[in-house]
């Protein structure tokens, strides 16, 4: 019985050319994905661009606060990318233990990314910088970035959107590698930390409707691993890797292009 | 996976396996190293323009690292790195197409 299913593996895999990029087609199916995503943030990076270029006073309101809270998180990003590819080298070497401590690591530097990210977020909109559909804050009707928003509204529009686009990425990203991490049991952590912002925002914040994405992600993930229950392996931790490395990636061309070249110098 | 795929993966996993930590970290270091350049130009006062482009060359470098280190491609087959560059930087470069309308906004004022 076993030697029939021997032979009929062998013939399967002699019915298929062997792949013209010399990797499996899951990572395939990846490096795919991540080139239409970067179509996406692209498109946003040049909506930018071209609303900077043409816009005689574009703004440069970021304070050195603003700028030393993007630094901090970028380097929690390119920490996340080193542990990432630790996790992957891990899996690679058949480390089971290790390449789950690698992987939370991961997420642990993606969530104080997010945390850092919503604390800016909270901070640059109880100031004044804001959009038509965000709640309004209490307070503050003459605070320092109401003008900047009212002049040039394309500043906060483009600032929330490729902002915004990317703290979904992260968030994204941390709960694939929570379920390629801790599989199932990943999903009543997700469903605490979504309570946990959704009851711990105040019903202003933007983050307070935002935190929601977490239970459509417990929600997914719960479809997922229940059509597909599976230990995940060296080739999954990859692409995984994969993902991340590109959000990590993103970032380096938001930060200088968003907040440096935004920076106020006195 | 069939037997092609679990082959392939194999292989990946044997190529990962032979580099070391510390690669990785000379390359997570020359990333920090380069954030702190560009936090530091950003408050150089320079002209805008001069700015943009070296922080833009920077990020290029960065993203190079990123790519061919952490994400694997210096380590792919040639079709692998041909195919996913070139294609991201031609559907990059068509988007440039309409840069120039943002400079004719501002130079016949048009509004």
């Amino acid at each position: 019985m076993s030697d029939v299913a021997v032979h009929h593996h062998e013939a399967m895999a002699d019915a298929y050319e062997p792949s013209l990029f010399g990797t499996y087609s899951k990572k395939i199916g990846m490096w795919l994905f991540l080139l239409s995503d970067s179509l996406t943030f692209g498109a946003l990076l040049w909506a930018y661009t071209y609303g900077r270029v043409s816009t005689p006073n574009w703004p440069t309101p970021f304070h050195s606060e603003s700028i030393r809270n993007a630094t901090v998180m970028t380097a929690f990003l390119l920490t996340s990318s080193l542990t990432m590819v630790f996790a992957v080298r891990a899996a690679a070497l058949g480390n089971a233990k290790a390449q789950r401590l690698w992987l939370l690591a991961t997420m642990a530097c993606g969530t104080a990314f997010v945390v850092l990210h919503g604390r800016e977020w909270s901070n640059l909109i109880s100031e004044g910088l804001t959009l038509p559909f965000f709640p309004t804050p209490p307070g503050h009707p003459g605070a320092e970035f109401s003008e900047v928003a009212k002049n040039v509204p394309q500043f906060p529009s483009t600032f929330f959107g490729i902002t915004g686009m990317h703290m979904l990425h992260v968030t994204i990203g941390v709960i694939y590698l929570g379920i390629v991490a801790l599989r199932k049991w990943f999903i009543p952590i997700l469903l605490g930390l979504w309570l946990v912002a959704w009851l711990g925002t105040p019903d202003y914040s933007p983050f307070h409707y935002g935190s929601h994405v977490l239970l459509v992600g417990a929600i997914v993930c719960g479809v997922i691993v229940w059509l597909k229950p599976k230990l995940y392996d060296a080739s999954d931790v990859e692409v995984a890797g994969l993902y991340w490395h590109f959000v990590d990636l993103v970032w380096m061309f938001v930060f200088p292009l968003v907040y440096l070249m935004s920076t106020k110098i006195i | 996976m069939d037997a092609i795929q679990i082959a392939l993966a194999e292989r990946v996993a044997e190529e990962q396996r032979h580099h070391g930590k510390g690669q990785f970290l000379w390359v997570w270091a020359a990333l920090l190293v380069m954030t702190g350049i560009e936090v530091y130009l950003a408050y150089q006062n320079m002209e805008p323009v001069r700015m943009l482009t070296i922080l833009m060359g920077l990020s290029l470098l960065k993203a190079g690292l990123i790519i061919g280190y952490f994400m694997h491609l210096k380590y792919e087959v040639s079709a692998m790195k041909w195919m996913t560059m070139t294609s991201l930087v031609v559907c990059l470069a068509l988007m440039m197409i309409f840069l120039p309308d943002a400079v004719r906004v501002v130079k016949l004022a048009v509004r």
